[in-house]
């Protein structure tokens, strides 16, 4: 990813960056081994609240997917006019830990989505308006 | 059993738009007509439990009904108020706190789609901001998973929504009533695919109400009563895949509906084939084809078939949601559970009309479920 300068994130505390593909953060729980997605403080599986930092990595296969047909209301806030709304892509990543991290996809083709495809972690300015700082936040597209 | 409750009493505000009417005037107008039906006054009643999500406190309700002292308590648990305001009538029955009590639900929500706040449910705000945070997303996501691991196509879909609009054109209160093709379903705008627009329920507002006493007295008040054989109230376990988790776990668990489901099955001595005539949540066609299966009615998988040869219409082994379930009707949340306790106790009357389910039914079968994972499944008994 070539960025002059650091991008403005909608979610920084997710993601690690400066290698080659940006790496999703979650949490492990110490006690039972159960991995979170986003960091959790506490175990839902074994009420534990031993939790550690874990990274989840930056490839996984498509588990789900769906195609955002409408644009949503606040708190959404691409800030595109309704008139120039484009659907996008939104799935479940089946990470190598086997949790599932809901994502928006860089495909908004029904044709081109298979579930158990082969995905990769990447930046996506997610809004884009006029005179400011596109925000960016994580994003899959097909390996 | 001879601690068992019966329904003596149900009445309705029809859901849909009534803009002239709050939804507390709605609540207050289905429980006068449920007051009604069982033949009694609101000054009878010992005990109510009520709530809504977006239409104010139920015990407001006694502000236009009468103030006369009763134990009011408000209940807020999402698609399960109803479910929830019910069990904790029996409850308070069976217990001896009172001799009747009402269970009431009502709501008026703003068109649209709902919008929620992620701080509300515990979620940062970036979830919101970057387009994540939609029910629809949730049941899209959810239907194609299953639809995937258990070979349904789009056709199952389709079917389900033919049907609640069919049978919603038979039902005088329903909100929709106008047949949908085939063609028109399959054809209509991709929302969230595979579900599309006609396959959604619309928040909506209206008023339910039941009057409930203790079995043995039941014959005082009403020729036909209806007996609760169970309602239960389940919350999800750890890996269940509920609304709003930008994370699911490793390993999934049954749903909050399969622990409800077999907890009422059991508490009732019935089985899933002595059902008569089912009420399943329909808040899209994905949830009613997925719950089909997780309240015990036929194996995942059997659906695509049941469904392709009308075994879940009117006239079928099955009848699904015989006033058009949330699909026709919309869905006011905090009394869309009990229009389906309502609709069971009108085809165990024998009192449906058109939409009558043919022969004698007996055992009905009511479920709900929704955020953040709960569901509430009732087994009613004509009596």
């Amino acid at each position: 990813m070539n960025l002059d300068t650091s991008p403005k994130l909608a979610c920084p505390d997710l993601l690690r960056l400066g290698g080659e593909h940006p790496v999703l953060l979650g949490s492990r729980c110490t006690d039972c081994g159960e991995v979170y997605f986003p960091a959790s403080e506490g175990c839902t599986r074994c009420c534990s609240t031993a939790m550690e930092t874990f990274a989840l990595g930056s490839f996984g296969t498509l588990w789900s997917w769906t195609i955002q047909g409408f644009q949503p209301k606040s708190p959404y806030n691409g800030g595109e006019a309704e008139a120039d709304f484009q659907p996008y892509g939104v799935g479940y990543i089946e990470m190598p830990s086997g949790v599932k991290v809901e994502s928006r996809l860089t495909l908004a083709d029904p044709a081109q989505l298979k579930i158990g495809m082969p995905m990769v972690l990447v930046l996506l300015p997610y809004r884009q308006v006029p005179g400011e700082a596109p925000v960016y936040t994580y994003a899959f597209a097909p390996a | 059993m001879d601690n068992e409750v019966a329904i003596i009493g149900i009445g309705m505000h029809p859901f849909g738009r009534t803009d002239a009417l709050s939804g507390q005037q709605q609540g207050a107008h289905a429980v006068r007509e449920a007051l009604k039906d069982a033949g009694i006054e609101w000054k009878d009643v010992g005990v109510a439990y009520g709530g809504s999500q977006d239409g104010g406190n139920a015990d407001a309700l006694s502000n236009q009904l009468g103030l006369t002292g009763l134990p009011f308590v408000n209940v807020a648990n999402g698609c399960a108020t109803g479910g929830s305001a019910l069990a904790s009538v029996i409850a308070a029955i069976q217990s001896g706190m009172a001799e009747i009590g009402v269970a009431v639900g009502f709501d008026k929500h703003p068109r649209g789609a709902f919008n929620p706040k992620p701080k509300d449910w515990g979620l940062e705000d970036w979830y919101g901001e970057t387009g994540l945070m939609l029910t629809t997303q949730f049941f899209a996501l959810k239907t194609r998973r299953y639809m995937f691991e258990h070979g349904i196509t789009d056709d199952a879909l389709v079917r389900i929504a033919q049907r609640a609009f069919r049978n919603g054109a038979l039902t005088p209160h329903a909100w929709r009533r106008r047949e949908l093709s085939y063609a028109e379903i399959a054809e209509s705008m991709a929302v969230n695919l595979p579900l599309r627009k006609f396959m959604f329920c619309n928040p909506a507002e209206g008023g339910a109400a039941l009057v409930l006493c203790s079995a043995k007295h039941a014959r005082k008040y009403t020729a036909n009563p209806v007996i609760v054989k169970a309602a239960v109230m389940r919350t999800r376990h750890h890996g269940s895949f509920e609304v709003f988790n930008p994370g699911l776990a490793a390993q999934q668990s049954p749903a909050p509906t399969v622990m409800a489901s077999r907890a009422a099955f059991e508490f009732a001595g019935v089985g899933p084939q002595d059902i008569d005539v089912i009420q399943l949540q329909d808040t899209d066609s994905g949830s009613e084809l997925i719950h089909i299966a997780e309240n015990g009615f036929c194996e995942h998988g059997e659906q695509q078939h049941l469904l392709a040869s009308g075994a879940t219409d009117i006239n079928g082994r099955l009848p699904i949601n015989t006033d058009g379930g949330c699909l026709a009707n919309g869905e006011p949340v905090g009394a869309s559970g009990l229009r389906q306790v309502i609709e069971i106790c009108t085809q165990l009357r024998g009192q449906a009309g058109q939409r009558q389910v043919p022969g004698t039914p007996r055992l009905g079968y009511t479920h709900v479920y929704g955020a953040p994972g709960v569901s509430a499944v009732t087994i009613l008994q004509a009596g």
